[in-house]
Parts: structure tokens; C-alpha cells; sequence
């Protein structure tokens, strides 16, 4: 318990210190949506209608931006070798690894939203369902995507591959939260469509962090 | 007590057989140095050694674990000094060693890594980080895990000497004398010349295409 608090620490120490690069995938995601204005045009309807999938489709791709930082610098400097010849299984220490990583990066993506969402002329429904997709499917981002950081870690400039590998994983995640946000605008329930988000993030949760150790094992060989 | 004992352990990279058929049992109180050209094989050795990469044959027991089915268990009186020094370029020397004694249960203080941070000479530079000090001056932080990890019984150490200064190298052999002769087992390579005053026994690695 004390390794795992002290892995968070470091963490979010590391996280802090590194404050310039955290910023690139939230600037990244903003200027994408500012984008989609300029080249739709302003026309408020057209723009509520895409919303949902804009904030979406920026959010993962922003989140890919950021994602190769879960374990390169550990793996370039050697303390992953360390983990692994510590106590603590390495499941617990991938798990709180990948936790720290969404909370680094999750938390100033929602804070910003309600700005993007009124740029994007979003109804205060939709605004709640985006929210909701949001904090159930990007965790689940995190932890399927960290299989594929953790499969590439060994390799030099994996950012490119790591996008194709993982870019159609996110195909049904994308379909099911768009099409939340979509029965928000029309004030239908969308409870299915979160209940299925909310499923395949628990299968993640229990799963992936096996893949994810494994992976990283295999990348040291 | 026997520390190690591997058995017929065979490497092999990209098709090339690297060794095969390697033998080691160490007791404590030993040390084994392992030599051979660059490209025989010494890292793949120890690496397998420690269950950090997976030999194409063998088993290695460490401890009394098979340290490839059970990594955790098997390394826990276990200490490995690798070409990666396994501390943040980010951190401070006494982060970097706090949080180390916190992730293989080593129970330290501030004090306690000041102390040893001063022994090897990093006096006023516990609290800078690491990337801002000189290559020379990080290993020492990493070398400090040896003065703090003291339930240890093995040593794995891989080139301990590289970008070390005449004074630190001596200091560190002294070290490694007294942890021989209170029970420890190291097993070692190096380049430079050894100048322990403690029997050896040697591993040659051939190199072979």
C-alpha cells in the first residue's frame, strides 16, 4: 500500500515538472475544436448537430497525443526495471500507473469543456451526456490504450503506430457515446448507451491491466 | 546458504546463440566475476540472472524462487545495478531514493539518505535534480541503493564502475568487501581491473557468431 501511494506521488510529482508537455494534448484538443467552426462555418444548428462527435473524436485523438508518456521515460531510465524486481505486483503498479495518467490528463479536458461546449452551441443535456460519456469512456481510453504504449514502449518513435493499433479500438466506443449524446439533443433516454460504456470500461479495468503487465515484461526481453 | 543456482541457461538473439549450457551456483560469501568481450553476452546473463528477460533455456532459482515464474518473491533480498539506473532524471537525489526505499520496502528516512548521500560525496546536491548533475555523480545516487537496501543477500552488478572516479571506485570494492564478508553474494562484471582483496571466481563468456 505504502509503494502504491508513493508510485502516485511520483507520479503527479513527475506529471508536474512536466507541466509544459501536459499542456500540449489540452491545447491540442482546444484548437481542433476551434477549427471545426472556422472551416463548418458559424451556422449555430450545423454546429450542434456535430458537436457531440467533434469533442469526442479531439478528445481521443488528444488523449493518443499524450498517451506514449504513460511508461516511456520509466522504461528509458530504467525504473520499470526496478518495479519489476520490487514487491509489488506489477498489476497494482500498472493500475495506479494508468489511474494517475487519466487523472493528469482527464481533469483539465473537463474543466475546459464547458467553454467548448458553448463554442459549439451545445444544449445543457447534451452538455450532461457529454460529460457522462466522457468520464466513463475515457477511462476505459486509458486502459486499453496503455496495452498498446506498453507493446511499443521498446520501439523508438512508436507514436505513429501506437495511433494506427489503437485508433480502430475506439470505433464502438465512439459510436455508442456520439449516439448518447445524440439522443440528449433530441431529450430521448440514453441510459442504454451508457450502461454499454460503463460495461466495457469495468471489462477493461479487470482486464487490461494483465495485458498491460505482460506487454511491458515482454518489451524488456 | 545457497544464493543463485542456474542451470544450463542458454541465450539467444535474433538467431544468434549467445551461450548455452551455462552452469552457476553461488553461496553467500561469493563472488563471481563474469568477463568477456563487448557482445558476448555478460548484460543477457545477468539480466536473465535477475528474471528480467527470459533465457531460450534453463532455469534460474534465486533465493529458493524460480525467479522467471515468481519475479517478486525471488528478488526481494535481491539487489540489481543495471546499464539504466533506474532513477528520474526529473526528481531529486533524495526523491529518487525515498521513493525507491518505499517501493522494495526498505524502511529510511530523510536523515538516513542525507547521511549516505554525503558518504558518497553528493553533499548539497540532495536537493537538485538528477538531469542538472553530472553522469559520474548519477550513478553514485544510483550506487546509494546499496548502502540502503541491507537486508540484500545478492548483488547483481553490471559494469557498478563506469564514469566512477579513482577515489569513488575504491570506496565502492570497500563496500563490496565488507558485504562479502558479512554474507553477501555478488556477482559482477567489469571491464576494469578488480582490486578486492577477496577470492574470486570467474566466469568467461566467449564471444561467438
Amino acid at each position: 500500500m505504502v509503494a502504491l501511494k508513493s508510485l502516485f506521488y511520483k507520479d503527479v510529482a513527475l506529471a508536474y515538472r512536466q507541466r509544459a508537455e501536459l499542456m500540449q494534448p489540452l491545447m491540442f484538443f482546444v484548437l481542433v475544436i476551434t477549427l471545426f467552426p472556422l472551416a463548418i462555418g458559424p451556422s449555430p444548428e450545423t454546429l450542434q448537430r456535430i458537436g457531440g462527435g467533434v469533442i469526442w473524436v479531439a478528445a481521443i485523438l488528444s488523449l493518443l497525443l499524450g498517451m506514449e508518456r504513460m511508461f516511456r521515460d520509466d522504461f528509458a531510465d530504467g525504473s520499470l526495471e526496478q518495479y519489476m524486481l520490487s514487491p509489488t505486483p506489477l498489476y497494482m503498479i500498472v493500475v495506479v500507473k494508468v489511474l494517475t495518467h487519466w487523472l493528469m490528463h482527464i481533469v483539465p479536458l473537463f474543466l475546459i469543456s464547458p467553454l467548448l461546449a458553448l463554442f459549439l452551441n451545445l444544449t445543457f443535456d447534451m452538455y450532461v451526456a457529454l460529460m457522462l460519456t466522457l468520464l466513463l469512456g475515457t477511462p476505459l481510453i486509458s486502459f486499453v490504450g496503455a496495452i498498446g504504449v506498453a507493446l511499443t514502449v521498446g520501439l523508438h518513435r512508436g507514436g505513429v503506430l501506437l495511433a494506427l493499433l489503437l485508433i480502430p479500438i475506439f470505433i464502438p466506443l465512439l459510436i455508442f457515446a456520439t449516439s448518447a449524446i445524440e439522443s440528449a439533443s433530441m431529450l430521448l433516454p440514453y441510459y442504454p448507451q451508457l450502461a454499454i460504456i460503463a460495461a466495457l470500461l469495468l471489462f477493461s479495468v479487470a482486464l487490461s491491466p494483465m495485458a498491460i503487465a505482460y506487454s511491458l515484461k515482454v518489451s524488456q526481453n | 546458504m545457497r544464493v543463485l543456482l542456474a542451470q544450463q541457461v542458454a541465450c539467444e538473439k535474433s538467431d544468434r546463440q549467445l551461450f548455452s549450457d551455462i552452469n552457476i551456483e553461488l553461496h553467500s560469501s561469493q563472488l563471481l566475476y563474469v568477463t568477456g568481450e563487448n557482445g558476448a553476452g555478460k548484460t543477457s546473463l545477468l539480466r536473465i540472472l535477475v528474471g528480467l528477460s527470459s533465457p531460450s533455456n534453463g532455469a534460474v532459482e534465486v533465493n529458493g524462487y524460480d525467479i522467471h515464474k515468481n519475479i517478486h518473491d525471488g528478488s526481494e533480498h535481491l539487489l540489481y545495478f543495471g546499464h539504466k539506473q533506474g532513477i528520474s532524471q526529473l526528481l531529486t537525489a533524495t526523491e529518487n531514493l525515498k521513493f525507491w526505499c518505499q517501493q522494495h520496502g526498505v524502511d529510511t528516512n530523510d536523515d538516513a539518505i542525507h547521511q549516505i548521500l554525503a558518504e558518497l560525496g553528493l553533499t548539497g546536491l540532495e536537493d537538485i535534480a538528477i538531469k542538472n548533475l553530472s553522469a559520474g555523480q548519477q550513478r553514485r545516487v544510483s550506487l546509494a541503493k546499496l548502502w540502503l537496501k541491507t537486508d540484500a543477500t545478492l548483488w547483481v552488478l553490471d559494469e557498478p564502475f563506469t564514469a566512477l572516479d579513482v577515489q569513488l571506485i575504491a570506496e565502492l570494492e570497500a563496500k563490496m568487501t565488507l558485504f562479502l564478508k558479512t554474507g553477501g553474494a555478488i556477482i559482477m562484471t567489469s571491464h576494469q581491473q578488480l582490486n578486492i582483496d577477496y577470492p574470486l571466481s570467474r566466469l568467461h563468456l566467449e564471444y561467438s557468431w
